[in-house]
Order: C-alpha cells, then structure tokens, then sequence
C-alpha cells in the first residue's frame, strides 16, 4: 500500500493491542487515537475510561480535552473524579492503562514533570496527572510516542510514574502486583520488555524501516529480539477507520 | 442559606488576601468569570488548590496574585503548556510561585478527606513516584489491619471554593450535571462557597433523585453568570470552544500580549462580557 505513513502505523499498531474484552484507561492524544480506533474497527465493545469520570465512552471525534462534552454525552456512565480513582481505577477495575510520556526509559519509567531540576527547572512540564496510579493499579500498561532521542533517554530528569523501576523485581519491592509496562509502541518499531532484564527491546520494525534508524533515535544502548520480524502494514479497514477519524476530528475542532 | 447575589459583592464578601481558594471544575464548569472577578478586585498572595489549573490560574499566576499553587496537572489539556505558569517556575515571573504537587488521585481523595472532616486522605497511591521526594506533604502510613503501606496527604479544606453550575432555584440549592469533577467534595470541604450559574429556575423540574445538588444551606453566595464558565463549558448550554484553548498558547506566549489581553478583556471588562458565549455555540 501506498501513501502510509509511519505516524499512520504507530496508531493502528497501537491499536492492535487492546482485545474487544479491555478496560482501557485512556491518556490523552496518541493514546486517546489508538484506543479510539481500536473500538472502530477490530475492538467494538471495549471499555474506554477517561479520568474525568467518563466510563463506556464512544465519542464520534477525538476530544481535544480529556473532559469534552462528548465523553460525557456518549459514555454508559459518568462517574465523580474521585469516585474514578477510588473505586474504578485503585479497586482494580481496569485492565489496560495506556500512556504517552514527556521522556521515557529503557524499562519504561516516564517522566512527564520536568526537564532539568525539580526545583529550577529549564523546561517545566504539565506533570503527572493520573499517571502514578494508573502506571501501579492498571492490570497493564501500554506505551506509544514517537521515536527520538529526546524522549528515548538513558536517564530520566524525573521519575513522574514508574515503569519496571531498576530493573527485574523492583515493582514487587513496592508492593506493587500489577504487571506494568508491556508494550512500547512507536513510529520506527515495537518493543517488548525482554523477560529477564525487564529492558524495552525491538520485536519488530515497521515497513521500510532500518536497525540503524531505531538505534540513532534511541538515547540508551538498544536491544535487539533474536528474530526482529516486519511489523504487518495497516490493512484498508484500518487505514480507513483512522483517516476518516481524523479528518471529522479536525473539522470538529475548526468548527469549535 | 445561599444569598442571590451581583458577582462583585459575592467575591467581596467572601474572598480575602492570602485564603486558600479553591476554583474547581474538571474541563467542565470552570468558573473563568469569577476569576476574573477575582482577578479585577486585586487580591494578592493566594494560595490556589485545583487539580487542573487551566486558563484560570494561568491568568492568575500571570498577573502576580499567587503565592503558592497545589495542583496535579499544568497544562494546556489537548494543546500544551500553560506558559504563565511555566514562565513563574523557571523564571520568577512576574514573582516566584511555591508549589505543591501532587497526582491526581491524590487531590481527588485529599478534597474528599475535606469534605468527611478527616485530617488526610489515606489511599494506595505514589508507590515508585518521584514526587514523594520532592513534596514533603507526601507520607506514608500503615495499615492496622493487614500491614499494607498506604499513601496519605493532608485533606484539603478551602477558605473559600468557588465553582460554576448550571442552574439554581429560587431557594439557592444548585445542580450540577455532566462531568461532575470533585466540585462537591470542594464545596462540603470549604469554609465559604460561591456558586456562579447558568440560570435560576423556579424549580428543577423533573430530574432524578440522585442528581447532584447542593442544598443552599452549603453554599454562601449564588451568583447569575449566563456563559460564566467560558471557553470551559455548561453541559445543556454550550460547548467547550476548543479554538480559544488553542489560542491561549499564542496569547500567554509573550508576557506583553498576555498583559494587553488581560487589560482589556479582565481588567476593564465585567460578567456580562460571557453572555455572548451562550448563543455562539451549539447547545449540547
């Protein structure tokens, strides 16, 4: 197929992770894109959770907020915020956060904060928000941001949410049972934590794209999967879905 | 019992220098008019809670008012950074900001432990987070029962909260519908309460049983404000415009764009100003 794009590629494989079966609690922007359409095309029945309250969502247009009137309008159920944190996302209630991140690590740790030092920051970011407990109380935790070694750092400026931590074992130190970070993800290719090192390594990259591409983006030394595969192409269906969700999506927001 | 009041009068009686105000509503009702009241009556030194400070503490913190913010998330939702608060934490402009930072379950049980008359909100929480180095109001307790270590913060209990809603009857009891947020907890929790509304109406009519009011005995002041939560949105009345979120990124980029803005449309303008903005967008 033609035309696609790598950013087309990162939203349907992202998509492909979630099961008709999920409660998915959803992070805005790229996050809010896959899950979205993951209940158009192969999802229908999935659970779509924003943290303003909105359960069972079904919005026609992507919100640009994470409380738009729409969520509200098209949800089985509208709950307090924090009715949504006590009883819905802390008792356990849901089954796939998914996240974006300012900055993220090799085991998946993301930083949303800031850049720099806490206390005098050089870029100071929107912070947390739900993430802390979304990232230790969702069954799992899936990933998607675009490639770059911006993002992709060795070290972390600051530890908003916690991935797999140092390492193997550390998520159970803290009392934490849920299994965290399992899939990462991106433009260039899909990671996986290696089950042994609990490390984001590639297990497959997408159409046209090189070792050496993933690498050069990449701020810490990347793994490799023994057998890397090509990640399969957006089917028409898929494509369809996302582009027409896109385009009512700009219209909506211009109409605004 | 609530007193139907004009807004200046409302924020007058209840607002002074250095309260701990809380302005809440999650995207939904956030009550910009009030804060521009707020803002035209010259309070200084305030401490502001909200989980999302949004265009309203942004402008707050822009004009010098904010001595400290507690919050858990500062940013543009949907379109970026809020730079006024970016612009207090990296550069002291226009005068340092002291901040508390917390997650958002944090607040929501914090303003809930407010509301129950509890000292702090014990929930499972911050476990791996770097906050808990950095936010000394961040501490652990254990379980008597079973051992288990659990996060707690101190219950948030506002001199004043303000907030917006969309209608009010003649007693001065208020509905809120849609996405509630913790606007409830805010005001059970708060020393004072302000409510701006929509309309005021000789009755609800026919709601559920279970709708969210708040009786009037819990609340201060009521205020009239048709379009008081704009560019936020009433749900029923009119939609959140998207294009000024978006705008707001050119506007509070350059300190001098943002002081004119504020000039002429806080400073020298008033409530009646948010009107407009009940007719211009579809009613959803």
């Amino acid at each position: 197929m033609t035309g696609i794009t790598l950013a087309e590629i990162m939203t349907v494989t992202a998509a492909r992770a979630l099961k008709n079966t999920d409660v998915c609690f959803v992070g805005i922007g790229l996050p809010s894109e896959a899950c979205n359409l993951a209940r158009l095309t192969h999802a229908p029945e999935i659970t779509l959770i924003y943290e303003s309250g909105t359960i069972g969502t079904k919005p026609n247009v992507l919100p640009l907020s994470i409380g738009d009137g729409e969520l509200c309008e098209t949800a089985v159920a509208n709950v307090s915020v924090p009715e949504m944190f006590r009883y819905w996302l802390q008792g356990g209630r849901i089954t796939v956060g998914f996240l974006s991140a300012a900055q993220l690590d090799r085991f998946g740790n993301i930083n949303t904060t800031v850049i720099g030092d806490y206390h005098n920051p050089k870029t100071r970011l929107p912070g947390g928000g739900g993430a802390p407990e979304i990232a230790t109380s969702c069954g799992e935790i899936f990933i998607t941001l675009k490639h770059s070694k911006r993002a992709f750092v060795d070290q972390l400026d600051f530890f908003t949410s916690i991935g797999h931590g140092d390492g193997p074992g550390h998520r159970g130190r803290l009392g934490i049972t849920t299994k965290g970070p399992t899939r990462l993800v991106t433009d260039l290719c899909v990671m996986l934590p290696n089950p042994d090192s609990c490390e984001f390594e590639v297990v497959s990259l997408h159409p046209g794209v090189t070792r050496e591409q993933v690498i050069e983006a990449t701020g810490w030394p990347l793994s490799f999967a023994k057998n890397v595969i090509e990640t399969a192409a957006p089917t028409a269906i898929e494509l369809d879905a996302l582009r027409d969700l896109k385009q009512r999506t700009t219209e909506a927001h211009a109409a605004a | 019992m609530a007193k139907i009041m004009e807004l200046a009068t409302a924020i007058r009686e209840n607002v002074n220098d250095g309260d701990l105000l809380v302005m809440e509503g999650f995207t939904h009702l956030i009550p910009h008019a009030a804060a521009h009241e707020v803002i035209r009556q010259g309070y200084k030194d305030l401490t502001l809670s909200r989980m999302t400070p949004d265009l309203i503490y942004d402008q707050l913190i822009g004009m010098g008012r904010v001595k400290k913010m507690i919050f858990s998330y500062a940013g543009n939702p949907g379109v970026g950074l809020l730079l006024r608060f970016r612009d207090a934490v990296e550069n002291q402009w226009p005068r340092a900001l002291e901040i508390e930072e917390h997650s958002h379950a944090a607040m929501a049980n914090a303003y809930e432990a407010g509301a129950a008359g509890l000292p702090c909100a014990v929930f499972r929480g911050y476990r791996g987070a770097g906050l808990t180095e950095v936010n000394p109001n961040i501490k652990s307790i254990e379980c008597p029962f079973t051992g288990e270590k659990l996060a707690a913060v101190p219950a948030l209990n506002a001199d004043v909260t303000i907030i917006h809603a969309q209608r009010a009857n003649k007693n001065g009891d208020v509905l809120l519908e849609g996405i509630i947020g913790v606007q409830k907890e805010a005001v059970l929790g708060a020393k004072r309460a302000v409510v701006t509304v929509e309309e005021i109406v000789d009755d609800f009519g026919d709601i559920s049983p279970n709708a969210v009011v708040l009786p009037s005995w819990t609340i201060n002041a009521v205020v009239v404000i048709a379009g008081g939560a704009h560019p936020s949105y009433a749900h029923g009345y009119y939609s959140r415009d998207n294009g000024f979120y978006k705008d707001w990124d050119r506007i509070s980029r350059d300190r001098d764009v943002f002081l004119e803005w504020m000039d002429e449309n806080v400073v020298k303008s008033g409530p009646q100003a948010f009107e407009v903005h009940v007719k211009k967008g579809p009613a959803k």
